[in-house]
């Protein structure tokens, strides 16, 4: 059989255990290769758009607004600015004369009509080529405006969706530091890099809340332009994710001094994880904390243990592969899969960063795919190689998965299932004990089991003359 | 009332953009591999777009620009993209649509072809796939300007001039669901015609499920196929709101002299009655007696329901020759269409809307053209529809915040299952639209009473 993997992307792909670990990242992607990747603007429009009482304005063409239209699961407890698409809609003339003077039009006539707190203004590959100052724009919208008018600078273009998280959180950070901060509490977090799909940073909340912690600013999920201003004033930034939100953190611990930890909300350990750490990280201001955190582990992991067991009997010894958006994901999820006594035999993402990638080669068994940047030809290759019984991705891999006849779980932006926290993990393990156990499987052509003859299945040509045996 | 004002921003466009349309009809090309000239992000959004409606696989491969290559042209990337696609999918055609960005920067596409061409064909020994190339900056239309340019762009480019006369008859379905386009194969054939529909994704965007994961799914119009078209006795183009410079069938009237037949999309019993007469005189026969049963059915239905929906006033959007067809079949049935919407801009759509809704009294619907769904939402203030007709977009704003049904119709379905089998066509789609129709306003009744029959 040909080779599926492309040669200039050999060094994209590291099985663990045949080779030394190294990996190539972090490159654009290869043309022609059908990459799953999206651009510059998706990374910066992933993390701002939960920013619930902001305008979002895409200035440019119409695509790339529609193509985000409220395609994410990121719940507001209040406004849903977000949940709209807003475009310039440039046409001809305004790529041939410039687009500022509608943008400007734009941002006027939907700040008057929506009363949005903030406005965040994306650029597109078109605004790129055609140079229009984006930055003096929004100044004088602000001006005009009395509200913070951010440019972010997302060129599809200029690189890779990473490049676009630096965008957003060079946008966020114009607004952090312009709020009132004398009313925080001394236990306080912002939690960084949690988009509230399908309300999962309620869930995060009350486990904080339980323990006596104050969120200060959700960014980004669910939330709000004021929080973010006041973001400052929180003693810790926990942050979830492969770096959506790294680069923010960063930034409010080089100019305010706060702490960062970085943490997941996926799986048993990595939840537990998370929570230990904040309660150490305030034992000294509450000696208390610590009790509470372990009460309040031990009192959910009660309630899960049960219920992951009986799946667990199901799903002993099956074969997972994930490709996901984040590396920092990956590492929870294969965690997550031994609960379920499942093995990862293929994992990659979208964006990790060769240190990501070496992590997971630590952790993964002999043997494991470990890929950078795939395509659907490479997918399919894989996932036949390792006969997985479940694929674990976004909207666009799961037609892969189907076709081959295997399980998959939806773990993207657009899912609306949550699975974060303890819960989390509960619905985690009920959605791939639901796909792997389906009858379904056992009749689809690569995987079905029972010898049934299927009719058309001889493959002749010719056409059914009628004059069969009972003729 | 909110009026509708002259906004200069867009709020939930009513429409995608061109390339889109091009990709889908690409995709309708046996063994066609679409290739979108531009940056990365957008032929990712578009496949995620696409598949969310179909559930299938839908590989898009870009060129990838980067930075310096939008400063410097996109060149070679276009060609080092073609030969990994040709490489690694061994596609026999590569169906190749600028972006924006392209169409910006002012690559030259055919030229860059014709070198690729003369470039590679020995490296690819001998076996060049068939290159087409469409233009189509997103700021020039909506993906159904790009939709058409390409089915046209397919026959231009690839017709033989040589090939000799046959009895077959093109057809240029439009943008229609799987479905539609196996229920137009299935009227061709037991009209005993042979029919060459471009494009044909019925297969490659619906297909079984197989033993192995296809690369390139099977199914499409055959490329040979698509170079006799101008050796046949005629062709059919749906839709009313195609302009000459962009139809396929007048390509092939106006050079090869091949007769056209331009009709509405066959929605309902008029444009499909037009539909089943062109075919009677192209095939010299009366239409199968299948046919006039399903007609026939259709009209009984049709008397069955006309209670259920009379005087219920609907609003309709969607792409211009989608919403035509809709608002002929709805203002037959009894529905008032109050108000017919489209993001398209091809400036034919009142003219079209007219031609159907004239016979019947009371007054002709709103006609908007160009618009978005906050345009659509603060007009349907004051209409006050009973029910709502397109596709998912108009669930939120319009269907829920109401409280009254929405009809899930064309493209793109992303919050119900099976959009690939609506059936919108012929006799038989109008059927089916009837039965999801009147069963929608049943439900909105029996759920809106106090009483809650259970015998209707
Ligand atoms: S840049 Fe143009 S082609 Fe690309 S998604 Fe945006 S509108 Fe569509
Ligand atoms: S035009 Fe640029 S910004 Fe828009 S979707 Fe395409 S790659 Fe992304």
């Amino acid at each position: 059989m040909e080779p599926v993997i492309f040669e200039e992307r050999k060094t994209q792909i590291h099985r663990k255990g045949a080779e030394p670990f190294s990996i190539s990242c972090n490159k654009s992607s290869l043309a022609g290769a059908v990459s799953q990747r999206a651009c510059v603007f998706c990374g910066s429009r992933v993390v701002l758009y939960p920013i619930a009482d902001a305008l979002h304005l895409v200035h440019g063409p119409i695509g790339c607004a529609v193509y985000t239209w409220d395609i994410r699961g990121a719940l507001s407890s209040g406004p849903e600015l977000h949940r709209l698409s807003f475009s310039t809609d440039l046409r001809e003339k305004d790529v041939i004369f410039g687009g500022e003077k509608k943008l400007h039009q734009a941002l006027i006539e939907l700040i008057d009509l929506h009363k949005p707190n903030a406005a965040f203004v994306y650029s597109t590959c078109i605004v790129g080529i055609i140079g229009d100052d984006l930055k003096a724009v929004c100044k004088k919208v602000q001006a005009e405006k009395g509200i913070p008018v951010i440019p972010v600078q997302s060129e599809g273009f200029k690189g890779n969706k990473r490049e676009g998280y630096l965008a957003a959180c060079e946008a966020m950070f114009q607004l952090v530091g312009t709020g009132d901060v004398s009313t925080i509490s001394p236990l306080s977090v912002n939690i960084l890099g949690d988009f509230n799909l399908a309300g999962e940073i309620w869930i995060i909340q009350d486990y904080l809340k339980r323990m006596g912690v104050e969120v200060v600013a959700n960014i980004t999920g669910d939330g709000r332009v004021a929080d973010v201003r006041r973001a400052h004033g929180a003693a810790l930034n926990l942050v979830q994710c492969s770096g959506a939100t790294m680069d923010l953190a960063k930034m409010m611990q080089e100019k305010y001094g706060i702490p960062v930890i970085r943490v997941s909300y996926f799986g048993i350990e990595d939840m537990s994880d998370a929570l230990y750490d904040v309660a150490k990280f305030f034992q000294d201001k509450d000696p208390e904390i610590m009790t509470r955190t372990q009460e309040l582990v031990r009192e959910e992991l009660m309630a899960l243990y049960p219920k992951l067991q009986t799946f667990r009997k199901d799903l002993e010894g099956k074969k997972a592969a994930i490709y996901v958006g984040g590396a920092f994901k990956a590492f929870s999820l294969i965690k997550s899969f031994r609960h379920l006594g499942m093995n990862v035999v293929m994992v990659g993402s979208q964006t990790g960063t060769e240190e990501d990638y070496r992590e997971l080669a630590e952790i993964t068994d002999e043997g494991t795919i470990i890929v950078d940047d795939t395509n659907p030809l490479e997918l399919s290759a894989f996932i036949k190689e390792k006969d997985v019984d479940i694929f674990v991705g976004g909207v666009k891999e799961r037609p892969i998965a189907f076709k081959l006849g295997v399980g998959f779980c939806d773990h993207n932006h657009e899912r609306k299932e949550a699975l974060e926290g303890f819960l989390g993990m509960y619905n985690f393990a009920r959605e791939v004990h639901a796909t792997v156990t389906s009858p379904v499987w056992n009749f689809t052509p690569r995987r079905r089991k029972s010898p049934i003859t299927v009719p058309g299945a001889s493959q002749s040509t010719e056409a059914c003359t009628g004059k069969g045996r009972a003729s | 009332m909110k009026k509708a004002e002259p906004f200069v921003s867009t709020t939930n466009a009513c429409k995608m953009c061109t390339p889109l349309g091009a990709a889908m009809a690409f995709k309708g090309l046996e063994g066609c591999v679409p290739f979108l000239h531009g940056s990365q992000g957008c032929a990712t959004y578009m496949r995620r777009y696409i598949i969310s409606h179909f559930r299938e696989p839908m590989d898009i491969a870009s060129s990838s620009l980067g930075e310096k290559d939008a400063v410097y042209g996109g060149k070679a990337n276009l060609m080092q993209g073609l030969l990994n696609v040709i490489g690694k999918y061994k596609a026999p055609a590569v169906g190749i649509a600028t972006t924006c960005l392209t169409e910006t920067i002012g690559d030259d596409v055919p030229t860059i072809l014709h070198e690729f061409r003369k470039e590679h064909l020995t490296s690819l020994n001998g076996q060049m796939p068939a290159l087409i190339h469409v233009s189509t900056p997103s700021y020039g239309g909506s993906h159904m300007e790009g939709f058409h340019a390409a089915v046209r762009s397919m026959v231009a480019q690839l017709a033989d001039p040589e090939t000799a006369k046959h009895r077959g008859i093109n057809l240029f379905s439009g943008f229609v669901s799987p479905e539609d386009i196996r229920h137009l194969q299935d009227i061709f054939a037991h009209f005993g015609l042979s029919a060459t529909l471009l494009p044909d994704y019925s297969e490659t965007l619906d297909g079984p499920a197989l033993e192995d994961y296809q690369n390139i799914p099977g199914g499409g119009t055959p490329l040979d196929a698509v170079r006799a078209m101008p050796g046949a006795g005629a062709s059919i183009e749906f839709g009313r709101t195609i302009k000459p410079e962009r139809s396929a069938g007048a390509v092939l009237r106006d050079m090869y002299g091949v007769p056209l037949h331009s009709l509405g999309l066959p929605i309902g019993l008029r444009e499909s009655d037009a539909l089943f007469t062109t075919l009677e005189t192209l095939a010299g026969c009366s239409a199968p007696r299948r046919y006039a049963l399903e007609r026939g059915r259709l009209l009984d239905a049709m008397v069955d329901g006309h209670k259920y929906v009379a005087g219920k006033k609907a609003i309709i959007y969607g792409e211009e020759d989608l919403v035509v067809g809709l608002t002929s079949f709805l203002s037959e049935i009894g529905i008032k269409p109050v108000l017919v919407a489209s993001g398209g801009e091809s400036g034919l759509l009142a003219e079209a809307v007219a031609a159907v809704t004239g016979e019947f009294p009371g007054d002709p619907p709103l006609v908007r053209d160009g618009v978005d769904f906050y345009q659509i939402v603060a007009e349907a203030e004051a209409l006050e529809p009973d029910l709502v007709v397109g596709n998912s977009k108009g669930y939120r704003e319009l269907a829920r915040a109401r409280n009254i049904p929405l009809i899930r119709v064309g493209f793109p379905i992303h919050d119900r299952f099976g959009s690939q089998r609506v059936l919108h066509l012929g006799y038989k789609g109008a059927l089916n639209l009837y039965d999801l129709i009147v069963n929608a306003l049943i439900e909105k009744k029996q759920e809106d009473s106090p009483i809650g029959y259970g015998y209707i």
